[in-house]
């Protein structure tokens, strides 16, 4: 379970060697945005001797690359499959087209390197108008492909829309990539609130992402883990409720019913599937979620 | 690999290093570091193997070190020796 | 009968003041005293030499103190706290005799014993009357309590209060009062507001420091100290004051209303009185504006001398009274001794404060810190220097995990049992050398230039001068 997907710049030693105590589920070293174009070279060397150094270390991590169509993608598929991240996630991904190209790439670096087929999974990072129309052929074209990543900052301007806190010019957009992700049965990630002092904010906007459908957030600051964390951790109330479903689905069924209420509504299969999904979700968390 | 001229990677800031590879004849290696007393040994020897690991044997390295682990000093070690080198 | 005068070179001249005597000065000013400087400056002038300072802390303000070494005025220091410029000079053996290094209430334990005679006392006061009735919380120089003055008040033999701000007679409130007080000076101004108290003090951004700050207030709620009447006590600087956020919520969370908060007090605790979290707050020193305003308004933030602060002589002292203490480390070693003297290469930058006082009285002492600084780990074999015996300190929490002393098992039990990541000290020293290596032992090996003294008394170890 990936509640939150923690940023780090892949130029900064001191954030690179302490990214796995903030408490984030996954962390993605930055080569994109967060490096400096002449830094890009310095960079792909210090996450890639990190990425060694961290091996046992236990925490997810992505590395976020540079586009396609720049010199240094090459260059940092190169250097980042032999360390075998868990994901690799290619940013402005606009088609299925190009994701083939990508995976084609790391498919051939992980034959050369030795490295398991198949081994190292994508995240595109969806963060133009194309990319987002896009969703669904994107999502489900390469079983590499394990979840997508919205990006609200570059669409918003990529749409002309203002960017708010908010968040409405973002919200087709937020359920075009949930839409096309659980269409595909993949995951999916909401875009990183961009306020670091806002505590409320964050915690708001990530109660959002989850009711929305995605799995879990990306976050600029480590600050904003343990609000992002939360809320997409199963409540206790959440989890007593998901138990009493399916011990009352499990009378139904002794008795030949196929429905059953339960607090005086309807408890069908839909209801009992999403309480199976929770409980899963909590025990892999490690809390109470054992099947009664 | 042939190191043509003189060129720099990393910083000052702290965990950093900032490494200087300058053509030279024969390997020196110069270090000056807030963690010189503790780590001085080490350090060399990083900057040694990271030099022969990329078949280095003439280069004056400089290294202003802020306490840099030793994954960070390879790593700056071997993008200063790529940019003085013509790699790229 | 006439204190008041405006001229320090009669004031020092009536004080009876003669070279080979001991002179003592507080450190409420902090970085922006003046008054110190002032003084040594007209003993020179009236060729007095041989002075031994008794200075409660010294700051880099104090950097000509080193010339009045050179030149014999000033032959022997003592205090409970050097900051680093000062610290190198001495570690450099400027001084031939021994500083003594005390803690905060160590200091006014030996002044009451009359182990040490402080012969004239030099009080920078920020409002004073004319009869020397003064107090910290009025005038361009404000800086809240007074409470490492008020033992010096008491017990030296001539008092003499310098301020910059002369108020009507009789001036209340008065920590130091007029019986005590010999001769009082105007001088145009006593120190530097800007050094004196900061305008916020803020919890630190970095986020290495927030988790482990984050994981100390967890050890706190799993301690069993977590009931009504709860204290405690955090340093300003660095992890230890962050505590305070990550506490409020489990205060809050388990409805727990607080006894006292101690020590010096910054705006953070201030909050933590207004809203409710603590019925007083304990106030040996002010920090920040906030703590300043806060002791001169509200009569539930109370001034407190070093001696009902920390001395282990007095018949009882807060810190024996209090729960739980965050306090930081340069060095930990495996057997618990915490170093804050000197720095990873032997030179002095600190002392005690407060430091082996609250972790000795506390029941539950924290040191916060992270694994490693830059490249250096925390956690070493033998500190460099011992501040705080390790049989004082509890517990050990860094960004990657807690170790607890043996000395208390129930602890780690507890704090195991709540699912908390405790390790041994040994493994958690191993995990920072996975990241570090393993770093050459540093031990100065000249004369001994300090010796750090227990509250109670006893050396607790020397320092050695660094041979460059």
């Amino acid at each position: 379970m990936r509640r939150s997907l923690l940023f780090i710049p892949g130029n900064n030693p001191g954030m690179l060697v302490s990214a796995d105590i903030h408490g984030a589920d996954a962390v993605i070293f930055d080569l994109e945005d967060a490096v400096a174009p002449n830094e890009k070279d310095a960079a792909r060397l210090l996450v890639r001797n990190a990425l060694r150094a961290m091996r046992d270390l236990r925490v997810e991590v992505v590395v976020r690359v540079n586009p396609l169509a720049t010199d240094d993608f090459r260059q940092d598929i190169a250097a980042i499959v032999p360390l075998q991240p868990s994901l690799i996630m290619p940013t402005k991904v606009a088609d299925a087209d190009e994701v083939a190209v990508i995976s084609r790439t790391v498919a051939d670096a992980e034959r050369v390197e030795g490295v398991p087929a198949g081994a190292i999974g994508l995240l595109p990072l969806l963060e133009t108008a194309l990319g987002i129309e896009n969703a669904f052929s994107i999502a489900g074209c390469d079983p590499r492909v394990k979840g997508i990543l919205l990006g609200a900052e570059d669409l918003s301007s990529d749409l002309q829309a203002v960017r708010s806190k908010q968040g409405q010019e973002i919200l087709y957009a937020r359920g075009r990539v949930v839409m096309a992700a659980r269409a595909a049965g993949i995951e999916v990630y909401d875009t990183p609130f961009t306020d670091v002092d806002d505590m409320e904010g964050v915690s708001a906007d990530a109660k959002l992402a989850r009711a929305l459908g995605f799995s879990g957030k990306a976050v600029i600051s480590p600050r904003h883990v343990a609000a992002v964390n939360a809320a997409f951790t199963p409540t206790e109330d959440e989890i007593v409720y998901a138990r009493e479903v399916l011990l009352a689905i499990r009378e139904a069924e002794r008795q030949g019913k196929g429905a059953v209420s339960l607090r005086g509504k309807m408890v069908d299969k839909p209801i009992v599937d999403r309480a199976r999904r929770l409980l899963d979700g909590a025990r892999s968390l490690g809390l109470e979620g054992t099947e009664p | 690999m042939l190191i043509h001229k003189t060129a720099s990677a990393g910083t000052l800031e702290s965990n950093d290093v900032l490494v200087t590879v300058a053509p030279g004849s024969g390997i020196q290696v110069h270090v000056e570091s807030v963690v010189l007393a503790q780590f001085g040994g080490q350090i060399r020897e990083t900057v040694l193997d990271t030099l022969s690991r990329l078949q280095v044997t003439d280069a004056v390295v400089r290294l202003n070190d802020m306490g840099a682990l030793d994954c960070t000093i390879a790593a700056r070690v071997e993008a200063a020796v790529r940019r003085a080198g013509g790699d790229a | 009968m006439n204190k008041l005068t405006s001229n320090l070179a009669d004031a020092i001249r009536a004080s009876g003041l003669q070279s080979g005597m001991t002179i003592s000065f507080h450190h409420h000013l902090r970085n922006g005293d003046g008054v110190l400087n002032l003084v040594l400056a007209e003993a020179a002038r009236q060729g007095i030499r041989d002075l031994t300072l008794q200075a409660s802390s010294l700051f880099d303000v104090h950097l000509p103190l080193l010339d009045h070494i050179k030149s014999g005025v000033v032959t022997g220091i003592e205090t409970n706290y050097m900051s680093a410029g000062i610290g190198r000079a001495i570690s450099e053996g400027v001084l031939e005799k021994p500083v003594i290094f005390r803690s905060h209430g160590g200091r006014p334990a030996a002044i009451a014993s009359g182990r040490v005679v402080i012969d004239v006392a030099f009080i920078a006061a920020p409002a004073a009357d004319s009869m020397g009735n003064a107090n910290g919380v009025s005038g361009p120089a404000a800086c809240g309590s007074l409470g490492y003055a008020m033992p010096d008040a008491r017990y030296a033999k001539r008092v003499v209060v310098i301020t910059d701000h002369v108020m009507p007679y009789p001036l209340s409130p008065c920590p130091i009062e007029e019986t005590d007080v010999d001769i009082v000076v105007q001088v145009p101004s006593i120190g530097d507001p800007k050094g004196i108290v900061s305008g916020t003090t803020r919890i630190t951004r970095d986020p290495v420091g927030l988790s482990i700050a984050r994981l100390a207030a967890q050890v706190i709620e799993h301690s069993g100290l977590m009931k009504d009447g709860f204290s405690f006590q955090t340093g300003a600087g660095g992890a230890s004051l962050a505590v305070t956020e990550y506490l409020k919520p489990i205060l809050r969370a388990k409805g727990i209303q607080g006894s006292f908060g101690l020590g010096g007090i910054t705006g953070y605790l201030v909050d933590m009185l207004k809203e409710g979290y603590f019925a007083q707050l304990l106030d040996v020193q002010c920090f920040d504006l906030t703590a300043v305003e806060s002791i001169r308004d509200n009569p539930q933030h109370q001034e407190i001398s070093a001696e009902r602060y920390a001395s282990p002589n007095a018949r009882s002292c807060a810190v024996k009274s209090l729960d739980a203490v965050v306090l930081g480390a340069t060095e930990i070693d495996l057997d618990f001794n915490v170093n804050v003297h000197t720095d990873s290469n032997g030179y002095i930058m600190g002392g005690s404060g407060g430091h082996s006082d609250t972790a000795e009285g506390a029941r539950l002492s924290l040191i916060v810190a992270p694994l490693f600084r830059a490249r250096l780990p925390i956690i070493m074999d033998k500190v460099t220097t011992v501040t705080t015996r390790g049989s004082a300190v509890d517990v050990l929490v860094t960004q990657r995990g807690v170790a607890v002393n043996p000395r208390r098992p129930e602890l780690k039990a507890g704090l195991a049992a709540a699912g908390l990541p405790v390790l041994d000290i040994r493994e958690l020293q191993s995990l920072a050398h996975q990241f570090t290596g393993v770093p050459r032992a540093v031990k100065p090996q000249g004369r001994v230039v300090a010796k750090v003294e227990y509250p109670l008394g006893g050396i607790v170890d020397e320092i050695r001068s660094v041979i460059s």
